[in-house]
């Protein structure tokens, strides 16, 4: 059998942790290899040691047979390996030509030379069936388009084994559908993939093999059209995961969210991205706004929450009208909300989690005497929560946000927000990033509180979880709700053509 | 109330401390007159070290997973001593350079700093005051997110209001003999303050660059000054404002027993009180929390609900304020004068360098601020040794420069932090997580 790459009994070590504990990785010529872990597994560890971004205490690395020493990632681009980020490391205002030859420049007379690049880039577009407008500036074209770039920039560098590291996370499900097809093409030709992901459909449908991480362990490699999801899931966690989720028929009370009517227009872009919306949450369901990523969900929350003003319409919580009131207010109101971008609005990095876990309610006399906070008390608050959320991190309570793993950081949002005991809760794209593991355990919380007579907004973009969880579907496109589903009469295509816009109903 | 019973248990060591110090400073020197004024400052210095040494031992009791490398404060305070190691060095190649026989002796006499006597020692501590304070408001406002650049503009209105106050209401000395130098920091802080509030509001209502709006009052505060100085309380026959009555110089304190000959008075413990003031509001505080939330991340704090617009004002109106204070102690010194000249006081810039080399934490300016007296000192003596005292100034400049640099020289500090624990921990490893291990969901990829 012959393998590209070998990376063998790689032990990568940092201060009180071992990232990579003797972790095997080989990747045969012109297979799809899935590399599949929780956060924080030790797979972006991995790959920083194949890309020679760090150095392995121990191990080997073994290219096209050959052992070799990858000391930065110069020396992985001349081995042929190429890596397309997560997040696209290109030029806004430089066209896709030039973010392509961007380091690779050619010159003729001390002047940039693009005609004959052009024509490769071309040529390469046209044989991987990656259309891309050359010409265009990055910032003109979609997410989509740019990773399409990011995955030109490594062929015009010659790469012959791709990682993929996430690259489902920003797509819309037809993206997806196209990435997977150029994927399998690009395998056509003889390059070779390593996918870095925890989503285990995608493995199902594009990956050959599949190697599992746990905790900086290596689990196994597994052939992936004679295991079963389930299994793989097990391996990715350590127990059983159940895809299902369980819940009874919903307790629908009164109504705690109003929204009337509300339209948000956007300054910069001088259009409308909310427009006429009109809904009610009550007590005891899971109303969830479906859609395709940029179609006014995130406004929609925004304005809810305050955190920019509507231009017409009227919101009412617990039929107290809060479309004029401050942030504060509206928390006090009754909104607890989890926020989409948890970095941005969910926590203060530079906090410890204990500071951080207080960030809604540090004002409350509980934790604030005279002006003075209550560390004590931040302290026990801080434990109380670890302990029934099962926040896990370095140093407990003092840890910096910073340095926790994503799915620990969205634990401690949402063990946040819910323990403030509110009315509504907005979630807003809770699993985002999570591993299976974390999905399940925040689905359960959601559907906890909604059995405790809470009202739940949920915008997801991943249609398996608006089918498993909402118990009211509301589907927007352009900023406008075009439509309301019963999740138990409609299927994932009749949603998924709402989604895209090639459908909608008449709005009551 | 059991609050505060509480706190002394915890502390009990410091307010012996702070106790015995009273007494050393204000009842021991009255009793025994001059002599003892070393034998004092030599028992502050012990108790002080004593206390800090047993505060290290319970943090280490309470902490012995304690890793170096991932506590940021220490990387920190190291990297400042990196920068300063610098700055010295640098200084001594100098040094070597224009005079290469008396290098090694000036060099010690920078070393030694204010150190040298009881009197330079004094005389440090009074040049520090002004330097801690404008350092605080500095420091104070970038722990807020903001960048005050003004604090000379801040500090010169202070400053003129005080000295205003102590050319003309002479009077209030007739019915309290503090009241008049009193009343004269009190307004002068609270101009500063107002004058801080302007750059706060443009901030806060109409998102004008801080920095900006600042610096361009620097200016403005200048020649209002010079206007003001010419028209209300101008001395035309030296150019220069009329002299403050005596009852509006800082008083001493008896300071000047303990520090026999020194200029030193009793803004040491005003600049104290500030520290400890910021301290307790940065650290202890509701308002502390929100005022560094919006700091760290202001959407954070917009979406907590925190009003981000008021804190903005109320941080610059306290940084003002406290560099308003600096201006007031700078100027309210019998033989000091305002100047109608269109210069803009440079101690305003000292702060920023100073609260640089302080981590923007009160205690560490207040140390920052004495190390940077105790150099100018030295800079004085250094003429003993035919250098100019500018090369303190080089010196300064480039330990600024060195800070500036700090996260490459904590990334130094961190590595080294690092290789050496590594060594160490070898065999055991614990569970803690160190920043760069992993991150997977994060953005800095």
């Amino acid at each position: 059998m012959e393998y590209i790459i070998e990376m063998l009994n790689i032990t990568k070590e940092f201060p009180g942790i071992k990232a990579n504990d003797d972790v095997t990785l080989q990747l045969k010529k012109g297979e799809i290899h899935a590399l599949l872990g929780e956060n924080g597994a030790g797979k972006s560890t991995l790959m920083s040691v194949l890309f020679g971004l760090y150095q392995p205490e121990q191990g080997t690395i073994k290219v096209r047979g050959e052992e070799v020493i990858i000391a930065n990632p110069n020396d992985a681009n001349e081995l042929g390996i190429g890596m397309v980020h997560q997040h696209f490391k290109l030029v806004h205002n430089f066209t896709v030509a030039e973010n392509i030859v961007l380091g690779y420049e050619d010159t003729k007379n001390g002047f940039l030379e693009l005609d004959a690049p052009i024509k490769k880039i071309q040529e390469l577009s046209d044989r991987y069936k990656l259309k891309v407008d050359v010409n265009a500036l990055i910032s003109d074209i979609s997410v989509g388009q740019q990773q399409r770039v990011e995955i030109l920039k490594m062929l015009y560098r010659n790469a012959e084994i791709l990682i993929f590291d996430e690259p489902t996370a920003v797509l819309t499900p037809q993206e997806i559908e196209e990435l997977m097809n150029i994927m399998k093409d690009l395998v056509k030709e003889g390059k070779s993939i390593i996918l870095i992901t925890h989503k285990l459909n995608e493995i199902k449908q594009v990956a050959d093999r599949c190697s599992v991480l746990r905790k900086g362990k290596y689990i196994g490699t597994v052939d992936v059209a004679t295991t079963s999801v389930e299994k793989m899931a097990e391996m990715m966690v350590g127990r059983e995961v159940s895809f299902v989720v369980d819940k009874e028929e919903p307790k629908i009370g009164d109504t705690v969210l109003s929204v009337r009517n509300l339209t948000v227009f956007n300054e910069h872009i001088h259009k409308n991205v909310v427009t006429d919306v009109s809904f009610d949450v009550r007590r005891g369901e899971i109303l969830c706004i479906a859609g395709i990523e940029g179609n006014g969900q995130t406004q929609l929350v925004q304005a809810i929450t305050g955190l920019i003003q509507p231009t017409e319409g009227q919101i009412d919580i617990l039929g107290e009208d809060i479309t004029h009131q401050s942030i504060r207010h509206r928390n006090l109101a009754g909104i607890s909300h989890i926020p989409e971008d948890r970095h941005k609005h969910g926590l203060v990095l530079d906090y410890s989690l204990e500071e951080n876990l207080v960030l809604q309610t540090y004002f409350e006399p509980r934790f604030q005497k005279n002006g003075f906070l209550q560390f004590d008390e931040v302290r026990v608050n801080a434990n109380e929560l670890i302990q029934n959320f099962d926040i896990r991190s370095g140093k407990g309570p003092v840890t910096m946000a910073r340095s926790m793993s994503g799915g620990n950081q969205q634990k401690a949002i949402v063990a946040r927000e819910i323990s403030r005991d509110t009315d509504l809760l907005i979630a807003v794209q809770p699993t985002r990033g999570l591993d299976v593991g974390a999905i399940e355990y925040i689905h359960k919380q959601l559907i906890l509180q909604r059995d405790a007579g809470k009202a739940v907004l949920l915008i997801s973009l991943e249609l398996d979880e608006v089918m498993n969880v909402s118990d009211r579907i509301i589907v927007m496109y352009e900023g406008e709700n075009v439509g309301e589903f019963d999740p138990a009469k409609v299927t994932e295509n009749e949603l998924g053509l709402y989604m895209a816009g090639s459908k909608r109903r008449k709005t009551a | 109330m059991n609050a505060i019973l509480n706190y002394v248990k915890k502390n009990y060591i410091g307010f012996s401390v702070s106790v015995l110090l009273l007494l050393q400073v204000f009842l021991l020197p009255t009793l025994l007159g001059e002599e003892a004024a070393g034998g004092i400052l030599f028992s502050i210095a012990a108790v002080g070290i004593g206390y800090f040494g047993y505060k290290a031992y319970l943090f280490r009791k309470q902490n012995p997973d304690f890793k170096a490398a991932e506590s940021t404060t220490l990387v920190n305070i190291l990297g400042s001593v990196i920068a300063i190691l610098t700055g010295l060095l640098f200084g001594f190649v100098l040094m070597l350079i224009i005079n290469p026989n008396q290098a090694i002796d000036g060099f010690f006499t920078i070393l030694e700093g204010g150190f040298r006597n009881i009197e330079s020692l004094g005389d440090m501590i009074y040049f520090s005051v002004p330097l801690i304070l404008t350092g605080l408001s500095v420091a104070f406002a970038f722990r807020t997110g903001l960048f005050n650049i003004g604090a000379s503009g801040q500090l010169t209105i202070g400053a003129f209001v005080a000295v205003y106050i102590g050319v003309r209401w002479g009077a209030l000395a007739d019915i309290h003999p503090l009241l008049h130098w009193l009343a004269a920091i009190l307004f002068a802080t609270i101009a500063g303050g107002l004058w801080g509030a302007i750059p706060g509001l443009l901030k806060a209502y109409r998102n004008v660059n801080e920095v900006v709006a600042s610096i361009m009052l620097n200016y403005v505060a200048m020649y209002i000054n010079t206007v003001l100085i010419r028209n209300f309380i101008y001395n035309p026959d030296f150019a220069r404002a009329l002299d403050i009555k005596p009852s509006a110089a800082s008083p001493t304190f008896n300071l000047d027993l303990l520090f026999p000959d020194s200029s030193i008075n009793a803004g040491i413990i005003v600049a104290l009180i500030v520290v400890l003031i910021l301290h307790i509001i940065l650290n202890k505080t509701t308002f502390g929390y929100e005022l560094k939330a919006v700091g760290l991340n202001r959407d954070a704090a917009k979406y907590a609900g925190m009003n981000a617009k008021r804190n903005i004002v109320i941080s610059m109106i306290i940084s003002g304020a406290v560099a308003g204070l600096a201006g007031a102690l700078l100027f309210l010194v019998q033989g000091k004068h305002l100047t109608p000249v269109n210069t803009i006081l440079t101690e305003g810039f000292t702060g920023i360098a100073i609260s640089l080399l302080g981590l923007s934490s009160p205690i560490g300016v207040l140390l920052a601020g004495l190390f940077y007296g105790s150099l100018q000192q030295g800079g004085y003596f250094l003429q003993l040794y035919d250098y100019k005292p500018e090369i303190i100034d080089i010196i300064i400049a480039v330990i600024i420069y060195a800070s500036a640099l700090g996260l490459f020289l904590q990334k130094f500090v961190l590595k080294g932090l690092k290789a050496s624990e590594m060594r160490a921990a070898r065999q055991g490893p614990g569970d803690a997580t160190g920043d760069t291990t992993e991150a997977e969901g994060s953005d800095d990829k």
